[in-house]
C-alpha cells in the first residue's frame, strides 16, 4: 500500500520509499523534513475537490503538505490495529 | 584585548520562531536589504549585551540543512560557511529550537554544531511547548550538545538577558585558549536518530493531549468549509480595505489641502507657487492618502503570515494552482501581490522549480496591487452609486472585489496558457510545512506595518515626487499664450495627442492618455496627473475646490470610465515591476515579455469594455 492509499485520519510506518520516482530536490526536502524508512506517519487531511489533493501528514510533530504524487512514491505498512481517529 | 563589534547570526528550520526572537532582540533598531548580488533579504539589527556592548545580529533564512533546496538555503549555509559576498562570517552563531518538535529541529542543529563554532541554542516557545503537555529539560539537552541551552519566549521576553549573556561568553570562549574544534561528521540517518534520543532524553514528562491547531485544522483544512472560508476572510479583507481607512483618508485629504492653502496664503501668486500646491502637494498628497488602505491589507497579509494561516490558505490553494499548473507555494507571492508585485516577485524565491517561478513572476503584476487602489477608488467613487447590494455589502465594495476577481481570473488563464506553451514542463510539486497555529504578538504586528508603510512612504516622498514635479513642468512647459489652453500648449500634451489617436478606438480621451505617461512610473500617480491635468485645464482657483470625482463625471462617459478600470486590471504601469522582474530572472527577455503581453492584454480589455458598454448605451 502506498501512502496516498491510506484512509484519513489513520497511521502508518514508512517501509519504504521509491526516490528515484521523485524529483531530486523534492526528494531531498522530504528527507529534510523526515520522510525516511521507519518513520512514523498519520494521514491527517486531503486537499479540496475532487482530488482530493494535496495531502496533510502529520509526521513527528510536524505536519507537512505534500502531493499524492509524493505519496504514491511511499510504501506503508499499518500495523495490525492502527485505527486511530 | 580589544573587543570591536562582533557579528551573531539566527540559524534554524523555518518556523523556529527566529523571527519573532530577532524582534524582540533588536527591538526596531533593523535594517532590510538584500545580500549583494541575490535577492534574498538580509534582516540585521542591533543587540545590547547585557554588558552594554552591542552585537550585530543577523537573520538568517530559515533551511533545513546545507543541502540547500532553495536560494534562500544557500545564503544561510554560505553566511555560516564565511563564503557570502559581502558579509563577514559570524562569530558567533545561535540555533534556534522550536521546544516542541525538537525531534526535527535538532537534525539541522547538529549539523551546524558540527563545524565548531562559537555556538549558543535558544530553545524558544517553550511556552507553546508545555501548552502541548511537554515539560523540557534544558540542561539535560545543554549536557548532550555540549553548548549552552537557553530557554526563550521571544514574545513574552523570558530569557533575552541570558541568552544576550551566553552569546557574549561564547564569544569570549572563542577567543580564549580553549576554543570550540570542528566535531567528527555524521550522517543524516544518524543525526535523525541522535536527535530523536536526545529529543526522548530531555523530554520530562509528555502528557498526550491533543493539540490545539489539529481541532482548527479540522475546520479550516474542512475539504468544503476551508475553501469557504477562505473566501469569506478575502472578501471581508476587502471591504475592510475600503471602509477601515475611509476616515483616516478624510483626515490626510483635509490636511493636504489645508496645506495648499497655508501655502497659498502666505506665498504671493506666481508659478512656483503653482508648483507647491498643485504639482509637489497636490501629486505626493494624492498617493499619501491611500497610506491607510495599504496599511488595511499588509495588515490582514502579516496576521495571516504570524498566524500560521497563510500556509493553510496555500494547502488549500494548491489543487486550484496544480489546475493552472503552478503550486500552493506561488499563493503566498501572488497574495503578497495584492500588496505589491514587487515584494510578491521576491517572494517566488521560495519557489524551488524554476519554470514554476518564471511563470509566477510574469503573472505576479496581474494581482490587483495597492497602488491601483487609488486608480480604482477616485474612478469607483465617482461613477459607481454608494448604495447597498445587501446589509453590509455595498455597490461599490463589490465592483472592487469584482476588478480583483477579474485580475485573478486572468492570471489563472495566463497562467495556463504559459505552462503549456513559454515555461512547459514537468508539473510542479508542493511540498511545505504547515506551522503550528499562533497568537501574533502586537508588536511584531507593528514592526512589519511599520517597516512596510515607510517603504511606501519612501516611494511616495521620493520617485512620486520626482514624477509629480516633473509632470507639473511637462505640464505648465512651454506657456501658452493668453487665452489658450495651457495643456495644449504643453510638452505632455503634445506626448498625449499623439497617444490619444492610438486609444481613441478604447474610449480613453486624451487627458487619460496623458495621466498613463507619468504612471508608468507608479501606477497610483495616474491619480494624482489626472487631478493636476484637470486643475490645470479650468486653471481657477473657484475649480479647485470640486473634488477631482465630480470634475471627472463631467469629462468622462460610464464607459470610459470602464474602460478605464479594465485598462488597469492589465496594464503594466510600474516601472519598479519591470525592474525587479529584470533583477529576478537575470536579463531583459523576460521583463520584455512581461511589458509586450500585458499591455496587449489590456488594450484589448479596455477595448471590449468600452465596446460593450457602448452597446448598452452607457457611452
Amino acid at each position: 500500500m502506498t501512502l496516498d492509499e491510506l484512509p484519513q485520519g489513520h497511521m502508518a510506518r514508512l517501509a519504504a520509499i521509491d526516490w528515484s520516482a521523485l524529483v531530486p530536490e523534492e526528494a531531498e526536502r522530504l528527507r529534510a523534513l523526515g520522510f525516511d524508512t521507519g518513520a512514523e506517519v498519520r494521514l491527517a487531511y486531503r486537499g479540496v475537490l475532487f482530488g482530493r489533493d494535496p495531502l496533510a501528514i502529520e509526521i513527528g510533530r510536524m505536519t507537512v503538505a505534500l502531493r499524492r504524487v509524493h505519496a504514491r512514491a511511499m510504501h506503508v505498512e499499518q500495523p495490525a490495529e492502527s485505527a486511530t481517529a | 584585548m580589544s573587543r570591536g563589534p562582533f557579528t551573531a547570526a539566527l540559524v534554524g528550520n523555518p518556523n523556529a520562531g527566529k523571527s519573532a526572537l530577532f524582534n524582540a532582540l533588536t527591538g526596531a533598531r533593523q535594517k532590510i536589504a538584500n545580500y549583494p548580488g541575490v535577492t534574498v533579504e538580509r534582516k540585521a539589527g542591533r543587540l545590547l549585551l547585557p554588558s552594554g556592548e552591542p552585537v550585530e545580529l543577523i537573520d538568517l533564512p530559515g533551511s533545513y540543512g546545507f543541502n540547500t533546496t532553495s536560494p534562500d538555503e544557500e545564503v544561510t549555509r554560505r553566511v555560516i560557511m564565511g563564503e557570502q559576498a559581502g558579509q563577514a562570517q559570524p562569530d558567533v552563531l545561535v540555533i534556534v529550537l522550536d521546544a516542541s518538535n525538537l525531534e526535527q529541529h535538532l537534525v539541522f542543529a547538529q549539523e551546524v554544531l558540527e563545524l565548531g563554532r562559537p555556538t549558543v541554542v535558544a530553545l524558544n516557545m517553550v511556552d507553546l511547548a508545555s501548552r502541548d503537555g511537554l515539560v523540557l529539560d534544558a540542561a539535560a539537552l545543554q549536557s548532550e550538545l555540549g553548548v549552552p541551552v537557553i530557554e526563550t519566549v521571544a514574545v513574552r521576553r523570558r530569557g533575552l538577558d541570558a541568552l544576550g549573556a551566553a552569546i557574549g561568553a561564547a564569544r569570549d570562549v572563542a577567543a580564549g585558549p580553549t576554543p570550540p574544534a570542528p566535531r567528527p561528521h555524521v550522517t543524516l540517518p544518524e543525526r535523525r536518530l541522535l536527535a530523536r534520543q536526545m529529543a526522548q532524553g530531555a523530554t520530562l514528562s509528555e502528557t498526550a493531549r491533543h493539540r490545539v491547531h489539529a481541532r482548527i485544522d479540522k475546520l479550516l483544512l474542512h475539504p468544503w468549509l476551508g475553501p469557504v472560508i477562505l473566501a469569506a476572510l478575502l472578501f471581508v479583507v476587502f471591504q475592510a480595505v475600503f471602509s477601515w481607512a475611509a476616515p483616516v483618508q478624510d483626515l490626510l485629504e483635509g490636511g493636504a489641502n489645508a496645506l495648499s492653502d497655508g501655502v497659498r496664503a502666505v506665498l504671493p501668486a506666481s508659478l512656483l507657487r503653482d508648483l507647491l500646491t498643485d504639482g509637489v502637494i497636490a501629486g505626493v498628497g494624492a498617493v499619501v492618502v491611500f497610506l491607510p488602505q495599504i496599511l488595511v491589507l499588509f495588515f490582514f497579509i502579516l496576521l495571516m503570515e504570524a498566524t500560521g494561516y497563510m500556509a493553510r490558505a496555500a494547502f488549500l490553494m494548491d489543487r486550484m494552482m496544480a489546475g493552472v499548473g503552478l503550486s500552493g507555494r506561488s499563493f503566498i507571492p501572488l497574495l503578497s501581490s495584492f500588496a505589491c508585485a514587487i515584494p510578491g516577485i521576491m517572494a517566488t524565491r521560495s519557489i524551488t522549480d524554476p519554470k514554476d517561478r518564471l511563470t509566477t513572476i510574469l503573472i505576479a503584476p496581474l494581482m490587483t496591487c495597492s497602488a491601483r487602489l487609488p486608480v480604482y477608488t477616485v474612478i469607483i467613487a465617482a461613477f459607481i452609486p454608494n448604495s447597498r447590494v445587501l446589509p453590509g455589502v455595498g455597490l461599490q465594495g463589490l465592483v472592487l472585489f469584482g476588478l480583483y476577481v477579474v485580475g485573478v481570473i486572468g492570471a489563472m488563464a495566463v497562467a495556463l496558457i504559459l505552462r503549456r506553451s513559454i515555461t512547459k514542463g514537468a508539473a510542479s510539486g508542493f511540498i511545505m510545512e504547515l506551522p503550528k497555529y499562533q497568537l501574533p504578538t502586537v508588536k511584531d504586528l507593528a514592526l512589519g506595518l511599520w517597516q512596510r508603510g515607510w517603504v511606501f512612504l519612501r516611494r511616495a516622498g521620493t520617485m512620486i515626487l520626482t514624477v509629480a514635479v516633473v509632470l507639473w513642468l511637462l505640464l505648465n512647459f512651454p506657456r501658452a499664450e493668453e487665452g489658450r489652453s495651457q495643456v495644449d500648449a504643453s510638452v505632455a500634451g503634445h506626448i498625449a495627442n499623439g497617444l490619444a489617436v492610438m486609444m481613441k478606438p478604447i474610449g480613453f480621451n486624451r487627458d487619460i492618455a496623458l495621466a498613463l505617461i507619468p504612471s508608468m512610473a507608479a501606477r497610483e500617480v495616474a491619480v494624482s496627473s489626472l487631478a493636476t491635468s484637470y486643475a490645470v485645464d479650468t486653471g481657477d482657483e473657484a475649480a479647485e475646490g470640486q473634488m477631482l470625482g465630480d470634475r471627472l463625471k463631467q469629462h468622462w462617459s460610464l464607459a470610459t470610465a470602464l474602460a478605464f478600470l479594465a485598462w488597469f486590471v492589465f496594464a503594466p504601469q510600474c516601472m519598479s515591476t519591470i525592474a525587479v522582474t529584470r533583477r529576478e530572472t537575470n536579463g531583459w527577455k523576460w521583463p520584455a515579455f512581461m511589458l509586450s503581453y500585458l499591455f496587449a492584454l489590456a488594450y484589448v480589455f479596455a477595448g471590449v469594455t468600452y465596446w460593450t458598454a457602448v452597446a448598452f448605451g452607457l457611452g
